[in-house]
């Protein structure tokens, strides 16, 4: 009998629970789910690598690609428009959310290039091209290319396509920053073949396990970014 | 002889048809010059105010006017101009209103200002396009109007260069402007109704005047003129792709069934139990609303909780043709909704609205629900509720099928009756421009 009604009990307790109302929780979390729709479960990035992930970028960097998206510096409509209505503050909060996040990285991408390409990459990555005063990515995205505190993304375990893509809208003048925007004059010295052999290089190094970006310290950059200041 | 008669009855006819335009020339003219002269002159009224008092009602007005809605571009400075405001008769571009000699009102007057919110007018006496609202501004008294000129000048000058308006022939000319402001616009300060309360009247007042409430809300003419300043029966948007609800239908989104409290808080917060703002009522609330004083905002909430109840000129539902897709939706409505709105569209309070009986959901056209489907959306930041809960846009991830089974879904769920949404619905409102 009694184990009759703790059947009744339960099923109850399971009605109840399937009407009950929705658990909406006063939490950033919460609120960001209207962000990991695209950009993946806790900003992982979703499978089709177009949305980039966005856990565990740096919170001054997310910050800042937040008021590029909003006030018309970065051109993607559907992003634009999500945010269009939201504060600064608030948009802060939510790079920090983000940026906090602790979440393994995918694995590296195999490259389809020769050798060649790819040491070609290797070059530009970790010397630049003198010549040409390109400078390095190391010497702003840090030696193991993890990125600096508060504002400069590390490189490494993104898709190949999102490198790609990034590279060449700011060659193209689709991805703009603060003036001066010291990305657009790299991307812009760069050929299409090095961006894609850069960005097919980036994508198949393996992230390595203590991967965050370092503390911010006085570092002389070799170019001038109005999204640093 | 019958040569001499003909070219006689010729220069009759010829002095007549002149005679006829310099009638109709001269008509146009003085249309185009009403209530000038006593307005124009009027000395600067003697008001108790300080400069500085001056200048800070201007920032409240300049608020209420929701100036900077048009008059700033997107991440540029504040009031320096240089957004497009896309129409029927192609694009204009809000030009500078701070005090930049070169670019901006620097060399203008107290004097040129007034006859531009007034009369329509630029400093050069060339006439303005309505896409300023005029017809509404026009309402707003002289006093007002000098304190929106004392702010305007002290702010910072911006160097902004004007940028041309891009309209097409005709409505580039100043002819055809004059022609329609002589069929549409007569300047003419507002006139209290006296049996109305004073509460009433300064709702009216700010609604029909600064805060040009039907420049969305009113229907427009084939020409893009409004039939009346105090005429909301809801209006679609074209160039944005969002539609203005009618503030006359209860069924749309008329405010005589709520309390003054939750009027008073949605238009300060942008949130309430029964609507979340987003798109261009967001940026109202966002930009203007939010800023206004209790009194305005009562004095508004009597205003519009008064409007006369009547049915939306929207057009009525469309034949409910098929129902075929509900069940698609009401699947896809559990794995990428229920999650936030509730298992039975009763949605979670002060987050996400309830579906269940949601107006915004089931007008006649479901414009604007297929906008938030596909591109989502956040209620604004204010600063009674600044973060707000948002939905993410599904247009990546749901086909037009899908959306379309969604919203009908959706409308017709829970006690919810309107008609079923089509895949070319869906492809119709892509159409469309969306900035």
């Amino acid at each position: 009998m009694l184990e009759r009604w703790s059947v009744f009990a339960a099923l109850c307790l399971l009605a109840a629970a399937a009407t009950a109302a929705p658990k909406v929780e006063d939490s950033i979390a919460q609120r960001a789910m209207a962000c990991t729709l695209c950009h993946g479960k806790e900003g992982r990035a979703s499978a089709e690598g177009y949305y980039p992930r966005i856990a565990g970028k740096p919170q001054g960097y997310l910050y800042r690609q937040l008021l590029n998206f909003r006030d018309g510096r970065r051109d993607y409509g559907l992003m634009s428009d999500l945010i269009a209505p939201l504060g600064d503050a608030y948009l802060e909060e939510l790079a920090g959310y983000f940026a906090a996040l602790e979440l393994p990285y995918p694995a590296p991408q195999a490259p389809t290039l020769d050798a060649g390409q790819l040491a070609l990459a290797r070059r530009l990555v970790q010397q630049g091209d003198a010549q040409r005063a390109l400078p390095a990515c190391v010497q702003c995205h840090g030696q193991t290319l993890s990125g600096l505190q508060p504002a400069i993304p590390g490189l490494l375990g993104l898709p190949r396509d999102y490198l790609n893509g990034q590279l060449g809208a700011w060659r193209a003048g689709q991805r703009r920053a603060q003036a001066p925007d010291c990305m657009a004059q790299i991307a812009k010295q760069l050929r299409p073949d090095e961006i894609n052999a850069i960005s097919q290089w980036l994508a198949s190094r393996p992230v390595p396990a203590d991967y965050h970006a370092a503390p911010a310290h006085e570092h002389a950059l070799p170019l001038q970014c109005g999204d640093l200041r | 002889m019958s040569g001499t008669r003909a070219s006689g009855r010729l220069g009759i006819g010829l002095l007549f048809s002149l005679a006829l335009l310099a009638a109709a020339g001269a008509l146009l003219m003085a249309m185009n010059h009403l209530d000038e002269g006593h307005h124009s002159s009027a000395p600067a009224p003697a008001t108790a105010s300080t400069p500085a008092e001056q200048v800070q009602r201007g920032a409240y007005l300049a608020r209420a006017g929701n100036c900077m809605g048009c008059h700033t571009r997107r991440g540029g400075a504040a009031y320096a101009g240089g957004l497009g405001i896309p129409t029927p008769f192609g694009t204009v571009f809000a030009p500078n209103l701070t005090p930049d000699p070169a670019t901006g009102l620097g060399d203008w007057s107290r004097e040129d200002f007034w006859h531009a919110l007034h009369h329509g007018r630029g400093r050069d006496g060339r006439l303005l396009t309505p896409v300023f609202p005029y017809s509404n501004y026009s309402l707003v008294n002289r006093d007002d109007s000098d304190a929106l000129w004392a702010y305007l000048q002290s702010l910072p000058p911006e160097k902004s260069a004007r940028r041309a308006h891009e309209l097409r022939f005709p409505y580039n000319t100043q002819l055809a402007l004059a022609v329609w402001r002589a069929l549409y616009f007569r300047p003419q300060v507002f006139k209290p109704n006296p049996s109305e309360s004073a509460a009433w009247n300064r709702g009216a007042y700010l609604a029909q005047g600064l805060g040009h409430c039907n420049a969305c809300h009113g229907p427009r003419n084939a020409w893009g003129a409004t039939s009346a300043d105090d005429d909301f029966g809801g209006s679609r948007l074209d160039a944005l792709g969002w539609y203005a609800p009618s503030l006359h239908d209860p069924s749309e989104a008329s405010v005589s069934g709520w309390t003054p409290e939750a009027l008073r808080d949605w238009l300060r917060s942008g949130v309430s139990p029964k609507a979340n703002a987003s798109g261009p009522m967001a940026e109202v609330i966002q930009g203007s609303t939010q800023y206004l004083n209790d009194a305005d905002l009562d004095a508004l909430g009597s205003y519009l909780r008064a409007l006369p109840v009547r049915t939306a000129t929207n057009g009525p539902a469309g034949p409910n043709t098929s129902a075929a897709l509900r069940p698609l939706g009401e699947k896809l409505y559990e794995v990428n909704c229920a999650q936030c709105h509730g298992g039975h569209g009763e949605g979670a309070e002060g987050a996400y609205p309830a579906l269940a009986g949601n107006r915004a959901l089931l007008m006649s056209r479901p414009d604007n629900l297929l906008r938030m489907l596909m591109r989502g959306g956040f209620a604004p930041t204010t600063v009674s509720h600044p973060r707000p809960y948002g939905m993410p846009p599904f247009s990546g991830l749901l086909s037009d099928q899908e959306l379309a089974a969604v919203a009908s879904f959706v409308r017709n769920a829970w006690g919810n009756r309107a008609s079923d949404v089509s895949a070319l619905d869906v492809l119709r409102l892509k159409d469309t421009r969306v900035d």
